[in-house]
């Protein structure tokens, strides 16, 4: 198993994560690495991009400057544009259509994942976030909460962990784990790995994941560089 | 009828020790000349209710430099790293809601609700000391309405009534605000005579706005 690079990784995740988004789904994408699993989508498949700043129907990013639309931008604060169809709201009504269910899957980063799909991904103690902005509502509302994350911090630290250790996002939230090795489903309380990466073994993946998990019967290895 | 006044006249209805809603997102849609002459002000001890504090000495930002907010109410303050700062020194006052619940707080202040329960937040340090109600087996959390004394808003275009048109994103809190507040003052591009907009565009209605305030296109 050889050290990938950050980008290596980044990259892995976007393009797992981008299969795993449903076709016609309603799907609302964090910063980073869930908005980067759009350029891998297949040219078969459509996606309605909600924003929770008040936007349904979102854009990709203009291509030049002079694409720039005025008063148009994400969550993350980057510009986009309009696509036949989209509609504008307050953010009362963008947050009603995320806790009533109604939205198909979110993407959003993970400081720490429990195994029992406790989502710890708002704030570092004393790292200067202050306030989870939209995040404990998407993992509330949204039907597949898909957590995109580096299997390891940078720092050696297990991030699938027994118990999450700093501030927590959200209880028993999480349905569905991808990292740059691995992809974990949570049913029923239950971490279960459903696929790995062609580079590692089962055994590599134990040896970086601290939380518990079960192994399918029908795990599947992705082929990968 | 609303009252079309000057940003300078309008900053002048503002008093200290008050509160009030800042619409905005990340400083789009926000009340950007207001918010100017408010920072120009010697207005402190301030409530100010706004999704985020802009960024360093830009929109909220300024009043943050001038240290005239006494607390803050909001979602997402990262964005300003001097806020970060004078948070952790203990000299800022911060309370951060989830988004949503932060949005529909201020709904249900502004619709004459007692609050609501939500399962935002169970679970974490933004609901501590909240009362629980069990719910259809699961638990939730009880969030209080949201008002202010003043709201300080955005808009695209209003007629001479007071009926306001948004553009884009930078509609986000602007219309929820409007109803919550005693007082709602609004910057717009463009004032027009009533009947110009169509009645079925009209996002916020007449009723809620008090003063408008025409600060032209992009200011």
């Amino acid at each position: 198993m050889r050290q990938l690079t950050d980008t290596e990784i980044r990259t892995r995740i976007a393009k797992k994560v981008a299969e795993l988004l449903p076709d016609g789904g309603f799907v609302n994408l964090g910063v980073g690495i869930p908005t980067q699993a759009v350029n891998y989508l297949s040219p078969a498949k459509k996606l309605y991009i909600q924003t929770e700043n008040g936007m349904l129907g979102v854009g990709p990013a203009p291509k030049t400057e002079a694409d720039i639309v005025p008063n148009l931008i994400n969550a993350s604060r980057q510009p986009i544009t309009e696509t036949p169809g989209c509609c504008y709201f307050d953010s009362a009504t963008s947050f009603a259509m995320i806790r009533s269910g109604r939205m198909d899957a979110t993407v959003i980063g993970a400081i720490q994942v429990s195994e029992r799909g406790d989502l710890a991904n708002w704030a570092l103690p004393g790292k200067g976030v202050l306030g989870p902005g939209g995040a404990m509502d998407l993992v509330v509302g949204v039907k597949d909460v898909i957590v995109a994350t580096q299997h390891v911090a940078n720092n050696g630290k297990h991030k699938l962990v027994e118990n999450c250790t700093v501030p927590i996002t959200g209880l028993e939230v999480v349905n569905t784990l991808v990292t740059e090795f691995a992809v974990f489903k949570f049913i029923n309380k239950e971490m279960i790995l459903v696929e790995h990466s062609s580079d590692v073994t089962l055994d590599d993946i134990k040896a970086m994941t601290s939380a518990k998990y079960t192994v399918a019967n029908d795990v599947k290895a992705w082929e990968v560089d | 009828m609303a009252k079309i006044l000057s940003p300078e006249e309008a900053v002048k209805l503002i008093s200290s020790d008050s509160s009030i809603m800042i619409g905005g997102f990340g400083n789009i849609g926000n009340p950007k000349k207001m918010i100017d002459l408010i920072a120009d002000t010697e207005l402190k001890n301030l409530t100010i209710i706004a999704n985020d504090l802009g960024t360093p000495n830009v929109g909220l930002g300024r009043l943050v430099r001038n240290r005239q907010i006494k607390q803050a109410i909001g979602s997402y303050f990262t964005y300003n790293t001097e806020a970060a700062e004078l948070y952790f020194e203990g000299k800022l006052n911060l309370k951060m809601m989830p988004q949503g619940t932060f949005a529909e707080s201020i709904r249900a202040g502004g619709c004459g609700i007692g609050g609501f329960y939500t399962r935002v937040g169970v679970g974490s340090d933004v609901t501590e000391g909240a009362e629980t109600k069990e719910i259809n087996g699961r638990k939730y959390v009880f969030v209080e309405p949201l008002k202010a004394d003043f709201a300080i808003l955005r808009a695209r275009k209003a007629d001479r009534l007071g009926n306001l048109v948004y553009e884009r994103t930078a509609r986000n809190f602007n219309p929820i605000m409007a109803t919550a507040a005693k007082f709602t003052i609004v910057e717009v591009d463009e004032i027009v005579e009533p009947g110009t907009l169509s009645p079925e565009e009209i996002v916020t209605p007449f009723i809620y706005v008090d003063v408008i305030v025409p600060v032209g296109r992009g200011e």
